[in-house]
């Protein structure tokens, strides 16, 4: 099985290296013609206004969009989780607009108030370390959207469909069960698509 | 996340929005920018702290700030105004000939320069989390930078291929923590990132960094020195993420003007030297 990680920047060799110690194959994707021979795609944390610009100039909105919209999961942690949204708060210009949420950037604080901390996760057996660097907040949950944790009442992880995001940074640790919960993902709508 | 992408170095709000407009992942908040403080001589010390909450106020990207090295009030200073990143670094006058800042002692996290393996895992050890190369900042001269990261990346390797008990001696000819020299032979890499520092130019001059090995760059005075600070911040954001793609460098790389003056690293004096500057 075949997972890209959009390379644009950000933490890209770790959930490479995640997702291949999850038992699937990672892909870098630096250009949107890859994105074929996915079957799920993962947008990595980074700045969430570097990934935006690079993903316009390179034609990676309307080419994920397509993707989506074939039915194929994608996992966005982070920044990732920000490009994904439909509306982000403060007036700034929302990106793929494929997720029924509203996220809250920086919602945390600045650098030094990222932390670490075990999250329940539904659909996980065991709490996940769970890295927040910067991290955004879900402030709203729209239509078909499941909240899978929060952490101190607040949304950090949820799914929509064949749409997973995450506040946190789930590559920065050994624990690579939120990858495999993906992997699931994929698999299921494999079948359903088969 | 800091991996990956450019950090930029600005001295205003004005420069601040143009960097994050081109997509730089953080910026450096500075008074004046090394080639100036080169020109300027005398003392250069941390920015005042106007500068720098004006750029925190302005970005929604990681605004990072320098201290002197070894200066510890200096970089509480700039961690009581909330800033992302400190940089203990050598651009600026050293406070301290002997010891480095305990950066253990700061919630915020820092990046030090490094211009071998020793100095790198010394600086990891006092609390650093990020490191990056002290190419002769100012200068727009890539060739320092060049050798620090080529030295380091073949030092791990080095470290690597060792057997366990070779370990213990090269701990002490590096004069660094063997648990930690351990840790980078199992891992063949450094626990932190590296990112390129001192002398990008040009987006070829930073595509050349990442090709051998950086985890991102630094530019210094290459962006608000040149002729078109826009165009030339864009063409080093692109060519970052696209290193090996030389077809979209060319194409950045046209008709961008002048890029900064250069100063021959040769012609440099000991005492002008700041990559010399931290032990």
């Amino acid at each position: 099985m075949k997972v890209g990680v959009l390379a644009l920047q950000g933490a890209v060799a770790e959930h490479i290296r995640s997702i291949e110690s999850a038992g699937a194959e990672g892909v870098v994707v630096k250009h949107p013609e890859q994105l074929d021979e996915l079957e799920g795609l993962i947008i990595p944390g980074g700045e969430s206004t570097t990934i935006g610009k690079l993903m316009r100039k390179y034609g990676f909105i309307e080419a994920i969009r397509y993707f989506a919209e074939k039915g194929k999961p994608i996992f966005g942690t982070c920044a990732g989780l920000i490009v994904m949204a439909k509306e982000i708060e403060g007036g700034e210009e929302a990106h793929l607009e494929l997720m029924n949420i509203r996220v809250s950037r920086n919602a945390f604080g600045r650098q030094r108030e990222s932390f670490e901390t075990d999250l329940d996760v539904k659909g996980l057996e065991k709490p996940l370390r769970a890295v927040f660097i910067r991290a955004p907040l879900i402030t709203e949950v729209g239509k078909d959207v499941e909240v899978l944790s929060t952490y101190k009442d607040e949304i950090v992880t949820a799914r929509q469909g064949h749409l997973l995001v995450s506040s946190f940074h789930p590559e920065l640790t050994d624990d690579y069960s939120l990858h495999g919960y993906f992997l699931e993902m994929i698999k299921t709508n494999k079948a359903v698509v088969n | 996340m800091q991996k990956g992408g450019v950090i930029m170095d600005v001295m205003n709000a004005e420069q601040a929005k143009i960097a994050e407009a081109a997509g730089a992942t953080a910026v450096m908040a500075l008074e004046r920018v090394p080639s100036d403080i080169r020109a300027a001589g005398g003392v250069a010390r941390m920015a005042d702290p106007t500068i720098v909450e004006e750029v925190m106020k302005v970005v929604s990207i990681p605004v990072m700030a320098k201290a002197r090295i070894g200066h510890y009030v200096e970089a509480k200073v700039l961690e009581s105004l909330g800033v992302d990143y400190l940089d203990e670094s050598e651009v600026l006058t050293p406070a301290d000939e002997v010891f480095h800042i305990d950066k253990r002692d700061f919630t915020v996290p820092f990046v030090c320069g490094a211009k071998d393996l020793g100095e790198a895992l010394r600086r990891i050890s006092e609390g650093a989390s990020m490191i990056r190369t002290k190419g002769e900042p100012g200068t727009g001269n890539i060739v320092e930078a060049v050798r620090h990261m080529r030295l380091i990346n073949s030092q791990i390797r080095k470290v690597k291929n060792m057997s366990k008990d070779e370990l213990y001696a090269e701990a002490k000819n590096l004069g660094v923590a063997y648990d930690l020299l351990l840790e980078v032979h199992e891992n063949g890499k450094l626990p932190v990132v590296n990112f390129a520092a001192g002398g990008v130019a040009t987006p070829a001059d930073a595509a050349l960094m990442m090709h051998l090995g950086a985890d991102g760059v630094f530019v210094g005075s290459g962006i608000f020195k040149s002729d078109s600070p826009e165009k030339f911040a864009r063409a080093i954001v692109e060519a970052t993420t696209h290193f090996t793609d030389y077809k979209l460098i060319a194409e950045v790389s046209k008709n961008l003007g002048t890029p900064m003056k250069g100063i021959e690293i040769s012609k440099l004096t000991a005492a002008e030297r700041m990559s010399d500057r931290g032990w």
